[in-house]
Order: C-alpha cells, then sequence, then structure tokens
C-alpha cells in the first residue's frame, strides 16, 4: 500500500493527497474489471433481477451479522447470500414457476426478514443507511486485499468456465448435447454473484448496487460484436466510470457509488445512440 | 396397418439398433416398444404428431434420459470403436441482442482457451474448415442472433460435424426454416451423408421431403405405429389416422 500512496501522492491532483482517495481509487481499480466481467454474464444470463435479489439477501445477512454482535457482519452477509443463491437455484430447478415469479418470491422475504430483524426490540434503522447508500471512502487497505483475492478467483473461475457458462447461456440445449452440465458453473458463478454483490454492499449501497452489475455490459451490448469486444467494453466502461465517478463524487461531494452509477448510466445513452447494424 | 418391426438381425450394417426399447417420465410412459435398425449410410426419418415421443427418444439415445430395453451402437469393420454421435438439437432463434458470434460459439464447443480472449490463427482456420463443410465460412464473424433459421441450422449442422461422427441425429432441423432453405439443407445434408459415409435420424414435421431423401420412416405415436419406406409410411392408413389426413400421399 505504501508504494500504491506513493505513486498516487507523485501524481499532480489535489484529489489523491488523501490517503482515503487513494484506498478509494485502488479499489475501484479492483471493483470495475470485477463488475465489467460479472456483469457480461448478469446480462447474457438474463439474472439481472437475481443479482438484485442477492443485494438484498446480504442486507438481511448484515442485519444478522449486526444483531449476533459481530463486529465485521460482512462475512456473515457473503455466507447468507451464499445459500440465498443455492437455496434459490435448487428451488428454481424444482419448480415449475417462471424465474420472475421465485426472484420476487425470495427478494422480498429477504427484504421482510432483514428489516423484521433490524427493527426487532424497536431497534433503530439509521445504522444501516450505509449500506443502503454506500461510501467507497471508507474502503481499508485490508478490504482492498479481500477485494483483490475475489478479482483473482474471479479471473480464474472466468479462464476455465466462460466457455460453458456463455453456452449454457446462449443455448441450454446446445450445452447439454456437448456434454456440460451447468449445475456446476451456474452454482459457483452465483456464488460468485454473491461473494462480490456482498462485499460491495458497504461501498457501492443497496440501492444502487445492481446498475453496476447490468449497465456495463447493457452498454457493451450496444456496440460489441462479438465476445471479446462485449467484455473489453464492458471492463473499459467499468473503469471508465469508477474512475470518472470518483472525481466527480470529490469535487461536488456526492455519493461516489451513485456518480460511478449515473456515468455508466451516461456511457448507455452514448452506446445506445452509437448503436448500429452490427454484422 | 402397415407396421415392419425391426428386432433381431436384419442382416444388414447397422449403426444403431433399438430393440423393445421404452422411455418412462416419472410414472408417464412416454414412449414404448420401439424396435429400429439405422443402418450405415442410410437416413431416417422419425415422425409423429407432438407428444409423440419423438425428442424423448433421441434423449434416450443420446443418453440423456434413463430407458428400458436395448440400444447398441457399432461402427462396421470397427468393432471396438465407440460410435461417434454428432448432435444438431432442436433450436429456438438465438436473442439478438447476444454478443456472440458463430466464431465464439465454435470456440465455446471445441476449445478450452476461453472465447472471449479472443481466437488463436490456427482455432480460426479449423472453424473455416467446418463452416465450409456446410459452405457457410462467410458465416464466421456473423452474430448468432442475426443468423436465418437456415443459416442458424447450417452452423449446428457444421458444429456437430466437428468431430465426424458416425451417426447424425438432428432434432426438426427445418422448423423455422424457408423453402428455399429447406431444399438446400436437406440436399446438403445428403451429400454430407454420402461424402462423410454417415447415417442420419432426423426428427421432422415436414413430409414434402421424405420421399426424395429418406430411406426408412418410423411414424411415432407415443408406440411405433407404422414403419417402412416413405411411400409405405406417407400412404398408410396409420399415417392418416394420426395427423387425420383424408389420404394419398404427399
Amino acid at each position: 500500500m505504501e508504494l500504491w500512496y506513493k505513486i498516487c501522492h507523485i501524481l499532480p491532483t489535489e484529489m489523491l493527497q488523501w490517503d482515503f482517495m487513494c484506498n478509494a481509487l485502488l479499489a475501484v481499480l479492483l471493483m470495475a474489471p470485477l463488475f465489467g466481467l460479472a456483469s457480461t454474464m448478469v446480462v447474457t444470463g438474463r439474472m439481472s433481477f437475481f443479482s438484485d435479489a442477492l443485494g438484498h439477501s446480504a442486507f438481511t445477512g448484515i442485519a444478522i451479522g449486526c444483531i449476533c454482535g459481530i463486529g465485521n457482519p460482512t462475512w456473515v452477509a457473503v455466507l447468507f447470500a451464499v445459500a440465498f443463491a443455492l437455496l434459490f437455484s435448487y428451488v428454481r430447478s424444482r419448480s415449475h414457476q417462471t424465474a420472475d415469479t421465485l426472484i420476487g418470491v425470495f427478494s422480498s422475504t429477504a427484504v421482510a426478514l432483514g428489516i423484521f430483524i433490524a427493527t426487532l426490540g424497536g431497534g433503530s434503522f439509521t445504522k444501516y443507511n450505509r449500506y443502503l447508500i454506500g461510501d467507497i471512502l471508507s474502503v481499508t487497505p485490508t478490504e482492498i486485499g479481500s477485494l483483490a483475492l475475489v478479482l483473482l478467483a474471479v479471473l480464474v473461475f472466468w479462464v476455465f468456465f466462460s466457455n460453458r457458462l456463455t453456452l449454457s447461456a446462449v443455448h441450454p440445449a446446445l450445452a447439454s448435447s456437448r456434454g456440460f452440465s451447468p449445475n456446476v458453473s451456474q452454482t459457483l458463478f452465483t456464488t460468485a454473484i454473491a461473494v462480490i454483490v456482498t462485499l460491495a454492499i458497504s461501498w457501492v449501497g443497496l440501492l444502487i448496487l445492481n446498475s453496476l452489475l447490468v449497465l456495463p455490459a447493457a452498454a457493451a451490448r450496444n456496440v460489441a460484436k462479438n465476445l471479446r469486444q462485449y467484455h473489453g467494453f464492458s471492463v473499459l466502461f467499468a473503469l471508465i466510470s469508477g474512475i470518472a465517478g470518483l472525481v466527480i463524487s470529490y469535487y461536488l461531494g456526492t455519493s461516489a457509488g451513485a456518480a460511478i452509477s449515473l456515468v455508466l448510466a451516461g456511457i448507455f445513452v452514448i452506446s445506445f445512440c452509437l448503436r448500429k447494424v452490427r454484422c | 396397418m402397415n407396421m415392419m418391426t425391426h428386432g433381431g438381425s436384419c442382416g444388414h450394417s447397422c449403426c444403431l439398433r433399438m430393440q423393445n426399447l421404452s422411455v418412462k417420465i416419472g410414472n408417464d410412459v412416454i414412449v414404448e416398444d420401439v424396435n429400429l435398425h439405422v443402418h450405415c449410410g442410410e437416413m431416417v426419418a422419425l415422425i409423429g404428431p407432438n407428444g409423440a415421443g419423438k425428442s424423448t427418444l433421441v434423449k434416450a439415445i443420446l443418453g440423456q434420459l434413463p430407458y428400458e430395453g436395448v440400444i447398441s451402437f457399432s461402427v462396421p469393420g470397427q468393432r471396438n470403436r465407440k460410435l461417434k454421435i454428432g448432435y444438431v438439437p432442436q433450436s429456438p432463434a438465438f436473442d439478438a441482442g447476444d454478443c456472440v458470434s458463430v466464431a465464439d460459439l465454435f470456440a465455446c464447443c471445441m476449445s478450452k482457451r476461453p472465447a472471449f480472449l479472443g481466437h488463436t490463427k490456427a482455432m480460426r482456420e479449423k472453424i473455416t474448415m467446418c463452416l465450409e463443410r456446410v459452405r457457410s465460412e462467410g458465416l464466421i464473424d456473423k452474430r448468432i442472433g442475426t443468423l436465418s433459421g437456415g443459416e442458424l441450422q447450417r452452423v449446428l449442422l457444421a458444429l456437430a460435424l466437428e468431430p465426424l461422427p458416425n451417426l447424425l441425429i438432428l432434432d426438426e432441423p427445418l422448423s423455422g426454416v424457408d423453402v428455399e432453405g429447406m431444399e438446400t439443407l436437406m440436399e446438403m445434408l445428403d451429400e454430407i451423408r454420402q461424402t462423410y459415409d454417415l447415417s442420419i435420424l432426423m426428427i421432422t414435421h415436414d413430409f414434402t421431403m421424405l420421399s426424395r431423401y429418406a430411406d426408412q420412416v418410423l411414424l411415432l405415436d407415443g408406440r411405433p405405429v407404422c414403419q417402412g419406406t416413405p411411400f409405405e409410411v406417407l400412404n398408410s392408413e396409420a399415417f392418416r389416422r394420426v395427423f387425420h389426413r383424408k389420404g394419398g400421399s404427399l
């Protein structure tokens, strides 16, 4: 981290003279590829609402962690979100209900449970506000380490499983005829999304977290012609919006998560206008 | 009823044999008592109304569903070689927004290298070679969501032909394909069958092509109700009854 601080301090910007801003920038640089990659599969696999529901379940996990008196409730939330994701996958594979109905059932139950636990015994909801809005400026070097490890794990997962995940998403019958069982890769992917969402919830905030998991790939789909461009644009858009959003939030004093989401929305609008009939 | 059962030895070189085959899902018998020999180099059409058990039978052959009875495969002249099956699944149109090119689709199926990193020169050459088999090399960089019904079937056919199979199974390859495309696809299948000496088992709802291309037709309606040459089946009482037709060959 010392080396990173030195590099930041050399740069001729007022913003990077503060260590917390250097932390935030490094966190954004790690989060961008993470969200950019995950976003491609969330959008291709039509899981936008599922990732939103996972955010809600993470909030419930945090409420459970807090009520149990655990100092850092993030890891309780990770466990809860993973359990939520696996339970959802199990019910979905054994139910005739459509995915969006089941997501509605799980999501609303998770939120209700979270609020119920958070307000149990007349407790105040105020201390949970930071999980709704998020504050990336509060990220610590230890958390950045966790983020780097998760990024590494997701990269390794992507190298080994992205082909079969893509095939299962675009043509499930073809995937199973080639011997790709969607169960293992799909379970690992939903677990990865659960971990990413939960780790990021205190920095980005529950209310806007899902925009980072949908907008980069949604914008990339407007301009990409193949998988390489799709992934490339998605990560690039996440990076540009992360850095731009951080700068905007510093100079205007706004929430960084909201600024990042708005820049992404702007990129989506531009890519939508630039879209042409692709070959 | 013209019912030609095909159980034991038939004196031909057989690629696929089914004897007393039944498939159940839960307590429901989906298809039963199927006896069929697919001879080497033969094109066999599987026809029947919706829910007749055609796709279920194919899934049993592919090993995707448990079954009762016997399914045996053999490669003529190579006793210990395992039969290679190429499968073209029934295909709904792809999402027009998906950023997956034809080359990406091939790479996802054939390569361990992640397709999102792009394709090596060797992989691209291999994909081109596969597409040349179905005269579709020009489609390599097209996004799969923009392919027409006929183009999509040719691409899926090219995928099923790599590695070259002994038996090619197609699930409704003509659905969503226009008349001209059907003609092209059937001619191509016939040519592929002769060039690569492979057998073809095809589920179809289109009977206009059967007389010209199929050697054998099996009419299913939960169980085989008629089996024989296209002429025999299409002119049978069973065919008229199953499809509520008033008679005459198609």
